[in-house]
């Protein structure tokens, strides 16, 4: 019997006991009905698996922010359903108390292009990792976000394979020593902002698993995005890649080499708030106000409304130690979402040609009759 | 005006003979439209009442150099007085537009045969092209055949030079309408089908419509006047079973079927698909229904048209995907998941030659050990396939009847020959039509997502959307009735068994397999697939001489039905012709420990009947 599982789910709702090893997660979720959505609380949308990631994993933050913004969607829970592909990331749908789809290694885009094209009713997010999402699923990876499908997509980025014990991934730096590079990484890293720009996401975003009050307004953002939501968490992975964001997400560096990038405001970070982006010609540069007569009406004003992808991609690959690693918004532009488009064109169809008629879909082409 | 169309200067006596059955194939480079003078050939014949059959034979190139022998592309087509089920073994007619269109077919051609040749593409260069030493029009090596040379490029040049605002390029494009023409007068076919279809075709265009039409009327009245025809043919109307008759290829009746079964279901179809040969044609056809509600995935790749399909699935859509044996050699671990998560798929495989890129255009039935075996784990999946062009509507409907039923994937396994070859199709009343029945779970009390129905062991169809049945499905091993991820070494022999059992019990659901012959006797000819055709013919000539000979022809290959063990008891010997190395009779050696013969023919191409004849004489 899976104590921890059901004792995860308060909210009144009575348990059917069954003989469910301690070995278990997924299945049913065994509960009656949820309140209606503006009445429900995170705790509806936890189920009653035991969440078996290491302790310490950042996939516990994100976890708990994703339950957390959840009742603030107002959207029912019978509507929700979450898709992953393989990986330590790929288990969230078993703790969420809504429907679920744990498939293949990497193709969480393409189930969910199915689940939302079929019915655009759904709420759909994908749930994957730096390897799922960006080796193996790499395909579905940049055609599910030019697809623009309103899904919301969260990319797990702990750089390092995690559920095969410590393999390099597509977002391992270069050089780093791995159970399978000893001698290092001689393959140089992907930018998954990059690619999603270069891919046409029209919602594009990055946050910090330790940073919880970002990374909740970001799930919320990414979430109330009409059309494809891009959203990567740097999430640490305490086994085998642990610290590896630390050289700018730790607490006590993080002001300083962390850029919170807010629209329409400066781009000014730093503890003392007097460091800022200014550009240079085509290029950014880092500038102090108040030296050599920079001021704030010189730093770079965010926009993540500009259509034309340039600026955000130049912000994607600015990073540590040259520039400040920024998080936040990087873009956000209005597109008709593909789920959206295939509805119009059987609207269409039918408006043109009338709803479809068996018979004269059978007798039509080349025809006769023989007497 | 040209000279061809002025009347003649004394009439020639020409006499009309009838036929039983006529095979004609017509050939050229691959831009001359032989396919589409086929097609008309055949309509026009299904018109007059006769029985139809194809086969197009074209390249994997869409253009290859012109006047090469890669560029060849052919169609045969058999009409006749009587019932016919293949597009005849040999050729009587060949029709070569160009030296490598003869250098290709002529080895088919029946001896003695008719030759029609346009002379003015047998240049020194085309003969080069074509790998030919001589001229074979005037090096005697054509003796042995009745050839007609007529030089349609340059009349059809001279009929419409003058005559319509075209220009030469776009004349010559028409001499495919001229011998068209030709052959029409030769076996006495009326001309206002196809030109109530150029009028149709080129409503927008009228230049093009008057030349197509004037290089047809003018061919026909050239054979009609020339002295190099003295003799025409009929083929009189064979006797059909009255009814509304629409001739189909099987691609289309694939396509229709799908869209039908969905119908019939009451829910919506999405058909996820990614372009390949001879698969395509499907994906067009089903794109041009979105009336129906249909939704169609072009995706990025086969694996994720496939993922889309199963994700449409689990949201009670009719989860379609189609390709062929490339396509499913990618698909195979999300089918392997389909099977895992227990949701309805049907996979189409519009088998070609293979391995790997193969032979892309041609037929092949190789893929069947694929269907059957060719995931990781123990991973069963119901197998079935259509017989004839006009059969795939009904294991469209049958297909998707199962996959909903047993909630498991299902394999329809057409091929090259029956996709692309066309033959008429009995227009069936809707009303007679199956429904499918779809059984959606909807209450939440003591909901499992992996409870099993009593009779067919299904687990519920549970709907995203569904108040109080939320709930996680995957890949993991689960555990019966609750579903949750389970790693217990008897919950896993259990589900093992349990997904095998799906399958069996869909025997007690299937018909069971049809003797054509007497039930029991010395050999039966067992087939699957596009050979029936072929099989039932060679069977049917062999019974006539009174042979002790029956056919079964298999629909259901994954579980077989359930009286084929007894069947094939019945007989001395069993002979499996396949187009493939003996995969069928591998599985019925396997499964009923029958000595059965396996008859490989690999070679792209459909069988012959008589070579079936041949083999069958051997064991008799």
């Amino acid at each position: 019997m899976n104590t921890q599982g059901n004792g995860a789910n308060g909210n009144g709702h009575k348990i059917v006991e069954t003989a469910v090893s301690a070995e278990s997660e997924g299945g049913a979720s065994l509960f009656n009905v949820a309140p209606p959505p503006g009445e429900l609380t995170k705790k509806d949308f936890v189920s009653n698996q035991e969440v078996r990631w290491c302790p310490g994993c950042g996939d516990y933050a994100i976890l708990n922010n994703v339950q957390k913004v959840m009742p603030e969607l107002g959207i029912s829970r019978e509507k929700v359903v979450f898709v992953s592909g393989i990986g330590c990331s790929s288990r969230f749908p078993y703790y969420m108390n809504t429907y679920g789809f744990h498939s293949i290694h990497g193709r969480a885009p393409a189930i969910a292009t199915g689940i939302k094209a079929a019915n655009p009713d759904l709420s759909v997010w994908v749930i994957t990792g730096d390897g799922d999402a960006l080796s193996i699923g790499g395909n579905h990876f940049v055609h599910v976000l030019r697809r623009n499908l309103d899904i919301n997509y969260i990319l797990f980025n702990n750089r390092i394979y995690g559920l095969t014990k410590g393999q390099y991934s597509p977002t391992s730096v270069f050089g780093q020593r791995t159970k399978s590079t000893p001698m290092g990484v001689i393959d140089y890293p992907l930018n998954p902002l990059s690619l999603a720009i270069a891919s046409e996401a029209t919602f594009v975003a990055r946050s910090i698993d330790i940073d919880v009050k970002h990374l909740g307004v970001m799930v919320e953002a990414a979430a109330k995005h009409k059309g494809v939501s891009f959203l990567e968490v740097y999430q640490n992975c305490n086994i085998f890649n642990d610290g590896a964001f630390d050289y700018f997400a730790e607490r006590s560096v993080r002001s300083d080499k962390v850029l919170y990038l807010e629209h329409g405001k400066p781009m000014i970070f730093g503890k003392d708030r007097n460091k800022g982006i200014r550009m240079n010609g085509a290029l950014p540069e880092v500038v102090t106000i108040g030296e050599n007569g920079v001021t704030e009406a010189d730093i770079l004003v965010h926009d993540i409304n500009l259509e034309d992808p340039s600026v955000a991609f130049m912000l994607a690959r600015m990073e540590q130690p040259a520039f400040p690693q920024p998080v936040g918004i990087f873009r956000s532009i209005n597109r008709p979402s593909y789920d959206q488009l295939l509805v119009d064109q059987i609207d269409g169809a039918i408006a043109k040609s009338g709803p479809g008629s068996l018979d004269k879909l059978i007798n039509t082409g080349d025809m006769w009759t023989v007497e | 005006m040209s000279a061809v169309l002025e009347p003649p200067v004394e009439t020639i006596d020409k006499h009309l003979e009838e036929l039983d059955t006529v095979t004609i194939r017509f050939a050229g480079d691959s831009g001359d439209g032989m396919q589409l003078t086929g097609t008309q050939f055949t309509n026009t014949s299904a018109i007059m009442g006769n029985d139809i059959s194809t086969l197009p034979d074209f390249p994997a190139e869409i253009r290859a150099p012109a006047g090469s022998l890669p560029g060849v592309s052919g169609f045969q087509l058999n009409f006749s007085s009587h019932d016919i089920r293949t597009p005849g073994d040999q050729p009587n007619v060949l029709v070569a537009m160009n030296p490598a269109a003869l250098k290709v077919n002529l080895p088919d051609l029946e001896e003695d045969g008719t030759l029609i040749i346009n002379s003015d593409e047998f240049t020194k260069e085309n003969l080069e092209h074509a790998a030919y030493k001589s001229n074979p029009i005037e090096d005697g090596s054509l003796n042995g055949y009745r050839v007609h040379t007529l030089p349609i490029s340059t009349l059809n040049m001279n009929a419409l030079k003058g005559t319509v605002e075209l220009s030469r390029k776009e004349i010559a494009r028409c001499k495919n309408f001229f011998a068209l023409g030709v052959l029409y007068w030769l076996y006495d076919r009326p001309l206002d089908p196809t030109l109530n279809w150029i009028n149709s075709k080129f409503r927008k265009n009228p230049e093009l419509a008057k030349a197509n039409e004037v290089a047809l009327k003018t061919g026909y009245n050239f054979a009609e006047t020339t002295e190099v025809f003295t003799t025409h043919y009929t083929v009189k109307k064979a006797v059909i079973a009255p009814g509304r008759y629409r001739k189909i290829t099987g691609n289309e009746a694939t396509a229709i079927g799908f869209v039908a079964a969905a119908e019939l279901a009451g829910r919506p179809l999405f058909y996820g698909s990614y372009p390949i040969t001879p698969a395509s044609d499907i994906l067009h056809e089903l794109a041009r229904h979105k009336n129906f509600g249909v939704k169609t995935f072009q995706a990025e790749d086969e694996i994720a048209a496939v993922c889309a399909a199963i994700g449409a699935s689990f949201t009670g859509h009719v989860g379609l995907t189609g390709t062929s044996g490339p396509g499913v050699a990618l698909k195979q671990e999300a089918i392997g998941l389909a099977v895992m998560t227990e949701l309805p798929l049907v996979i189409i495989n519009v088998q070609r030659g293979g391995p790997s890129t193969g032979l892309p255009t041609k037929t092949e039935q190789a893929d069947l050990f694929q269907a059957v075996w060719g995931r990781n784990g123990e991973c069963p999946a119901i197998v079935i396939a259509p017989a004839t062009p006009s059969d795939c509507f009904d294991m469209a409907i049958e297909a998707v009847r199962l996959a909903f039923k047993y909630m498991i994937p299902v394999f329809y396994l057409s091929d090259g020959y029956l996709a692309n070859g066309a033959e008429p199709w009995a227009v069936p009343a809707i009303e007679k039509l199956p429904r499918i029945e779809v059984k959606f779970a909807t209450d939440p009390t003591n909901f499992m997502p992996y409870s099993r129905d009593e009779a067919t062991l299904a687990r519920p169809w549970a709907l995203p959307g569904t108040p109080g049945l939320e709930h996680r499905i995957g890949g993991i091993e689960k555990q019966n009735i609750t579903g949750n991820v389970n790693y217990d070494p008897e919950n896993h022999h259990l589900m093992v068994k349990l997904r095998q059992e799906k399958v069996d019990r869909a025997v007690a659901d299937i018909p069971p397999v049809e003797v054509f012959g007497d039930p029991t006797g010395k050999v039966l000819v067992l087939g699957w697939g596009s050979t029936y055709g072929s099989i039932t013919s060679a069977v049917e000539r062999l019974r006539q001489e009174g042979k002790s000979v029956s056919s079964a022809h298999l629909r259901h290959l994954n579980p077989f039905p359930g009286n084929l063990g007894e069947v094939l008891a019945s007989f001395e010997t069993v002979i499996v012709p396949e187009m493939n190395l003996g995969q069928l009779c591998t599985m019925i050696r396997a499964k009923y420990l029958v000595d059965a013969v396996a008859f490989s023919k690999v070679k792209g191409r459909p069988f012959q009947i008589r070579e079936i004849v041949q083999k069958v004489e051997e064991y008799l």
